[in-house]
């Protein structure tokens, strides 16, 4: 199992997750979050105060899958969250321990679908 | 009641009128003002309705001016800037019916300050006062006037947001209203008041809300210091479309500012209403044209200050000028508190957070100035002509009260801040500034992260 992060560009969720639902995977969080990478931020000007921006806002994907998946989960997210520019994002994988379902107390490979 | 008299009546009440009116004589002696109005000192209906409603949309402006004021603070000071708001609406009108009204509008003392003969409000009942507003109820017209008392230190918050002791902001802004507010209302609006009898125009307050509230904002600037972190890492505004919400209401309740000044229904309110709503337009219109030029984009924040710029500058002017001053009146706002917030503030790299002063006190100096200038009889037969109708003494009167008030203002409201900081200390603590003054100040959060 493994658990994969994606931080990718706030106007490219509807597309990801389109994308994500094709290739049949649910199970996804998402959060607003902001952060910074290697590009420059956008300047916002608020009373001719210009506000250096350096943290942008970003979407952050969490989504925990069964090893088949893995490849099918990366490639929606760079298919959906690609434009080619800097600050497109980036996606981490990690081994998952665990994963427990709540209601039925199921683990492991059963309780990700 | 007093009823409205009619046909016969109307006959017998004007001479009833005229023998009041004889015998009473002396605050008439120099005016033409409401020789009609003294005919009938009755109650009208109509003008009445008027200032009430005005009244509450005037009160309506200090909610306003919190949001406006709040949405531009950091989250974590959201609420100190509602609370400092709201406590000047509950204090500020107890402290105007104990003590202010009768400084501000009471018997005139040698020019300069209303007596004490209307404290807590002795007098000051339903009856008609000729002298200010002959037509409605005297309370009226002292709620009315409350109103401005009220909002006109609420504007300083705008210097002094996030970094101000609660308790040394209140006891501050009762000693300003009572120090700075009264006698400056005195000297303008009050009879007797020097400024007033020079022939000064100040329709809705130009000098007595908005230079006063402004040039005192200047003093709490420099007095406070900046922000800890300004102007390296001062956050964006937190919430615009609160200061977008706020601005609507001020914008809203300026008509009962402005249009109420009349105090009666007719030709003159709605000339104001007019110029009000015009040179706000126009300011709100040139600021975004001016920060389109300059930084590429036109931006909402610049837009709803524009506006307010415009709203206040026409201020003095909106009883005396008509549509097309409005409209150069506005452009000039835009252009001026435009620059004051943009160059002046920077260039001299103080900490005035919400620009009250850029925007209140350059625009109420260039709306008082512009009344010397637009100012013409055809609007308003009570008022003045101004330089471009012929009358260039009428500029230096405006041109004198503003520095008059700018320097009462300055100098008083400093040795005031001063006093304060040495009595109580004015500011908060580093820590409790890091933290916020919602948290220290209150024990409270404008907001929680979940539900």
């Amino acid at each position: 199992m493994k658990y994969i992060i994606g931080i990718i560009q706030p106007d490219r969720l509807d597309d990801v997750l389109k994308r994500l639902t094709e290739k049949e995977i649910h199970l996804v969080t998402v959060s607003s979050v902001i952060g910074r990478g290697r590009q420059q931020g956008v300047a916002e000007v608020y009373r001719s105060h210009k506000e250096p921006g350096n943290l942008l806002k970003k979407i952050k994907l969490e989504i925990a899958v069964n090893d088949e998946y893995v490849e099918l989960a990366v490639d929606a997210i760079t298919g959906g969250a690609r434009s080619g520019n800097i600050g497109d994002g980036k996606i981490f994988t990690l081994d998952l321990e665990e994963c427990i379902r709540i209601r039925t107390g199921e683990k492991g490979k059963l309780a990700i679908g | 009641m007093v009823r409205k008299p009619k046909g016969k009546v109307l006959s017998l009440c004007f001479v009833i009128t005229c023998t009041i009116f004889l015998s009473s004589t002396s605050a008439w002696a120099s005016e033409s003002i409401g020789v009609t109005e003294l005919v009938k000192p009755v109650i009208d209906s109509g003008d009445t309705a008027w200032v009430l409603v005005s009244a509450a949309l005037v009160m309506l402006m200090t909610p306003g001016l919190a949001f406006f004021y709040g949405g531009l603070v950091r989250r974590k000071n959201m609420l100190s800037v509602l609370m400092q708001c709201l406590m000047i609406l509950c204090i500020v009108s107890l402290q105007w019916v104990l003590l202010g009204y009768s400084l501000s509008f009471g018997p005139d003392k040698g020019s300069i300050i209303g007596g004490l003969e209307w404290l807590g409000l002795k007098g000051v009942g339903m009856e008609p006062n000729v002298d200010y507003a002959s037509t409605i109820p005297h309370q009226m017209f002292m709620m009315f006037q409350m109103m401005f008392a009220v909002i006109t230190p609420a504007l300083i918050i705008g210097a002094f947001a996030e970094r101000m002791r609660f308790s040394s902001f209140c006891v501050f802004t009762l000693l300003w209203a009572t120090i700075v507010y009264d006698p400056v209302a005195h000297w303008i609006w009050g009879v007797g008041g020097f400024l007033k009898s020079a022939g000064a125009l100040d329709f809705a307050g130009g000098a007595v809300v908005h230079i006063n509230a402004g040039i005192t904002s200047l003093a709490a600037a420099l007095v406070l210091g900046k922000r800890q972190d300004y102007p390296e890492s001062v956050s964006p505004p937190h919430n615009l479309p609160f200061a977008v919400l706020g601005a609507g209401l001020l914008w809203f309740g300026w008509f009962g500012f402005n249009a109420g000044s009349a105090l009666k229904s007719g030709a003159l309110a709605g000339s104001a209403f007019t110029a009000t709503h015009i040179a706000g337009a126009v300011a709100g219109a040139t600021w975004s044209l001016l920060d389109w030029l300059k930084y590429k984009k036109p931006t909402t924040l610049g837009m709803i200050t524009g506006a307010i710029a415009g709203l206040a500058a026409v201020t003095p002017a909106s009883g005396f000028v008509t549509p097309t001053g409005a409209i150069w009146i506005g452009i000039g706002a835009g252009i001026l508190t435009w620059l004051a917030v943009t160059c002046l503030k920077t260039r001299f790299n103080y900490d005035d957070t919400l620009d009250a002063f850029g925007v209140h006190g350059i625009g109420g100096i260039w709306g008082v100035i512009a009344t010397g200038i637009w100012a013409t009889k055809a609007v308003n037969p009570d008022g003045a002509d101004g330089l471009l109708h012929g009358n260039p003494m009428q500029l230096w009167i405006q041109v004198k009260m503003v520095l008059i008030v700018v320097a009462f203002s300055f100098i008083i409201s400093y040795v005031l801040l001063k006093f304060v900081d040495v009595v109580m200390k004015l500011r908060v603590s580093e820590h409790e500034e890091r933290v916020g003054l919602d948290l220290t100040q209150h024990r409270e959060g404008a907001y929680t992260l979940i539900s």
